[in-house]
């Protein structure tokens, strides 16, 4: 986080920089003075006037546009200083315009929230996936995600605490792929030293500030002794920087073995793009699915903030089932990033809340909790204790927490205590699974 | 939701059927119910705003009493802190000036009515205004000019927003008399500003879901000056593609806001320019007392009337026009993420002004201040 307020500030020293020095005397007139284009070459300070901050919204498809329905209601409800932009980017057109425009208005908002955007296999070849597109031209060269056990949601292992770097703009996804000879097709993965250096760097400072004690790289380096060997190289240069930081590396097939075997060993993880997003998933599957946890992508100048596993899913989408923690979650983190640690902290202990101690969870981590009680019939679930819930009634049970968790004025205490009551027992409501 | 059923409870203690007993009763409270379309909760509203408020001189304390009577009536949740500031009634003081600004890095937003500042030299070139202003950053003005449904002028159902440079340009306070008998004014124009207000500009347009900005100058004299401000204000339009950007030179579009104001949209301006445009475009739809206005910088809003009179000759004699300053108010509720309190207040005064029974004396009406704001307050939740 500190890099990215580093680099935040370092933006605006740009921007500033160009102002203290026009570098052309007054006499000599406008033609002599730079016609540069302003897109892309000078960052513009972020869209904030009078405390409130305009933010990109891009629903996406599947569930995306109801999960940011969620995040908006709930900011609205909390009153949180942010407006949206929504940019809507459509999945079946041939042409880019969408995506650019929606890469131009993170350009101006300095901040995105999105929903996945689907990538059809379908298409031609010459289609490049959209989310892939955002991330590359606005250069956001590290996905975090923190993977964390949760005391409500019941899973095979406990007190998992795990951050994931994840390189996000090279290696696999470089998008260079072609038909060499008919019937051999060559896909190129690209690591670079410098994006190496600065995500390693990146991992290093996030480990230090958050107080952490090792950072273990993850390689392929015994097969790509090359890519993968610059990729380790650079990561050994960087932790020698950071001597009260332990180092170590291991290889991405062991890694996902001792992910699902033991993963409590891990502490800070760093790696390359393609092992990024297979351990990203394995990690939230370990603490409960893709429905809670949520990610963010920084770059120098811009933050885009997702759900970690970057589900579209469609399967689920207008059925109102769809867990919206991850995306409230990750809306908490852009709060955080847009400095209002007040919001971000009130949101975030009312979902928690909801979570672990009044056990009111939507069907995907319902689901997994009753498979603890086999003898337990689904159809009457009255004494069970947790509920389960829709996502919008799971919503109002934040957003009613969210009461609780603010200084309540005196003589409404007993009447919110009272309303949550009524609102537990209104809310358990038996759910068939389908 | 606490404060709605606190308030409901009064309600019902009362013995009134309120729209607020009528909104709660509506709210979905089975998972059956939320299956529906989910229904908006009311805002929360368990906490007080705290808010600034500096009446200033004139009939600025009249307006602002007028706001906290129509506020107290409409149980919305602000309170405010007042600060008496008047460079004329020698109640301006560096420290008052320092109080205010402590107030303001809490609060962040404020009310306020105009500091009149006398025209004589008196050893400080700037005024109170000018230096709250520049201490808080204020650099973008809004004058959003709407017709008020109801009350007929020569144009009606105009719809223009007026966005204006305020720290710098001729307001820089730099004058100097290099020769006797020869004055400088400095007129400062930087470019770190001129992007700032356009893109501020450009935003506004893009949140408000506008078409066109119209950048306002006299770059075919000012060819350095104001063709620098042109110039940020192209570089700034290359970002937002959906945005129609045009320029037009400031005497030719006094000329137009008076023949054809339907024409302009969004309009962004430097500093006196954006006086002259704020205080001709109010005249189109009724005049200062009619008009709100804000003003923006990154951190702090403050919200104030569009055309910044005192207008010191109605002071006490109960004539002011409150119009401008409640929808002001109800601006500020907006940004206070307070819509029901917004539209409340709002769609009361323009309802008391549409009815067109109780008008103040500049809309050609005979009733007071107080008969304009007991009428609002009568009309802040009407019977269906």
């Amino acid at each position: 986080m500190a890099a990215v307020r580093k680099a935040l500030s370092l933006s605006n020293k740009i921007w500033n920089g160009r102002f203290l020095h026009p570098a052309k005397p007054l006499g000599t007139g406008l033609s002599h003075r730079e016609k540069g284009s302003y897109t892309g070459q000078i960052i513009p300070p972020p869209a904030k006037y009078g405390g409130r901050h305009t933010v990109t919204l891009i629903p996406g498809d599947g569930i995306g546009p109801e999960l940011l329905n969620h995040v908006r209601e709930l900011f609205r409800f909390s009153c949180v200083p942010v407006d949206f932009e929504v940019v809507n980017v459509n999945s079946g057109l041939d042409s880019e315009d969408d995506i650019n425009n929606a890469i131009t208005a993170i350009r101006r908002n300095g901040v995105a929230l999105k929903g996945n955007i689907e990538t059809k296999h379908s298409m031609p070849p010459s289609h490049k996936s959209r989310n892939n597109l955002l991330r590359t031209s606005l250069d956001l060269y590290a996905n975090v995600m923190h993977c964390r056990s949760l005391p409500g949601v019941q899973t095979r292992h406990k007190n998992i605490d795990i951050i994931i770097i994840r390189e996000n703009t090279e290696g696999e996804y470089s998008s260079l792929e072609h038909e060499s000879v008919s019937g051999v097709v060559e896909s190129l993965k690209i690591i670079t030293r410098l994006n190496s250096l600065r995500i390693a760097d990146y991992a290093f400072q996030l480990a230090r500030e958050k107080g952490r004690k090792r950072v273990t790289a993850v390689h392929k380096a015994n097969i790509m002794k090359l890519g993968d060997g610059l990729f380790l190289q650079c990561c050994k240069e960087v932790a020698s920087g950071y001597p009260d930081i332990t180092y170590d590396s291991m290889i991405v097939d062991n890694t996902t073995m001792q992910l699902v075997s033991k993963p409590q060993q891990f502490d800070v993880m760093l790696m390359p793009n393609l092992y990024g997003n297979v351990v990203s998933n394995v990690c939230a599957g370990l603490v409960g699915g893709p429905g809670l946890v949520p990610g963010a992508n920084y770059g120098h100048n811009y933050a885009v903030f997702e759900t970690a596993t970057r589900n579209t899913g469609k399967s689920i989408a207008d059925r109102n089932i769809a867990n919206p923690t991850a995306m409230i979650l990750a809306g908490c983190l852009m709060l955080d990033h847009l400095k209002l640690h007040e919001y971000a902290d009130m949101i975030r202990s009312a979902v928690l809340t909801t979570m672990n101690e009044t056990r009111m969870q939507t069907i995907d981590i319902g689901a997994l909790n009753t498979e603890q009680k086999p003898d337990c019939p689904v159809e009457d679930l009255s004494n069970v204790e947790f509920a389960l819930l829709h996502a919008h009634a799971y919503l109002h049970s934040v957003q009613l927490l969210l009461h609780v968790v603010c200084p309540p004025i005196p003589e409404t205490a007993g009447v919110n205590t009272s309303a949550r009551v009524s609102w537990l027992s209104v809310c358990r409501c038996p759910v068939s699974h389908t | 939701m606490a404060a709605a059923l606190r308030r409901s409870l009064v309600t019902v203690a009362k013995g009134l059927n309120g729209p607020w007993l009528h909104h709660l009763r509506s709210r979905p409270l089975s998972v059956g119910a939320c299956l529906r379309a989910p229904e908006a909760p009311p805002a929360r509203a368990d906490s007080t705003f705290k808010v600034t408020m500096v009446p200033g001189d004139g009939v600025g304390p009249e307006l602002m009493t007028a706001v906290k009577d129509v506020f107290k009536a409409g149980d919305v949740p602000v309170e405010f802190e007042e600060f008496h500031l008047s460079e004329v009634q020698n109640m301006a003081s560096e420290e008052k000036l320092e109080e205010v600004l402590t107030s303001m890095k809490t609060n962040r937003v404020a009310m306020k009515g105009k500091i009149h500042t006398p025209m004589e030299y008196k050893g400080e070139l700037a005024s109170y205004e000018m230096r709250l202003r520049r201490k808080l950053d204020l650099f973008a003005n809004v004058v959003h000019v709407n017709s008020l449904p109801g009350y007929s002028t020569r144009h009606n159902n105009l719809d223009l927003v007026i966005i204006r440079e305020q720290t710098e340009g001729e307001y820089s306070s730099l004058e100097h008399e290099s020769v006797t008998g020869v004055i400088e004014c400095l007129k400062i124009i930087t470019r770190e500003k001129s992007r700032r207000i356009a893109k501020f500009a450009f935003d506004y347009a893009t949140k408000k879901g506008r078409s066109k900005v119209t950048a306002v100058h006299k770059a075919n004299i000012m060819k350095l000056g104001d063709g620098l401000f042109l110039q940020c204000c192209k570089e700034v339009a290359e970002l937002y593609p959906k945005i129609k950007y045009e320029n037009i030179i400031i005497d030719n579009c006094c000329m137009q806001l008076v023949q054809n104001p339907y024409q302009f949209d969004v309009l962004v301006m430097p500093n006196l320019y954006g006086n002259i445009i704020d205080n001709l475009a109010a005249g189109l739809v009724g005049g200062a007392g009619v008009v709100p206005g804000e003003s923006y910088s990154a951190e702090y809003a403050v919200f104030e009337t569009g055309a910044r009179h005192p207008f010191a000759q109605a002071v006490g004699r109960n004539i002011a026009n409150p119009t401008a300053m409640l929808l002001s108010a109800a601006n500020m509720l907006k940004h206070l993420n307070l819509e029901y309190h917004s539209h409340m207040v709002n769609d009361a005064v323009k309802r008391v002004i549409k009815q067109g029974k109780v008008r103040t004396r500049d809309l050609g009406g005979y009733c007071t201040t107080g008969d304009f704001v007991r009428a609002v307050i009568d009309s802040l939740r009407p019977v269906y």
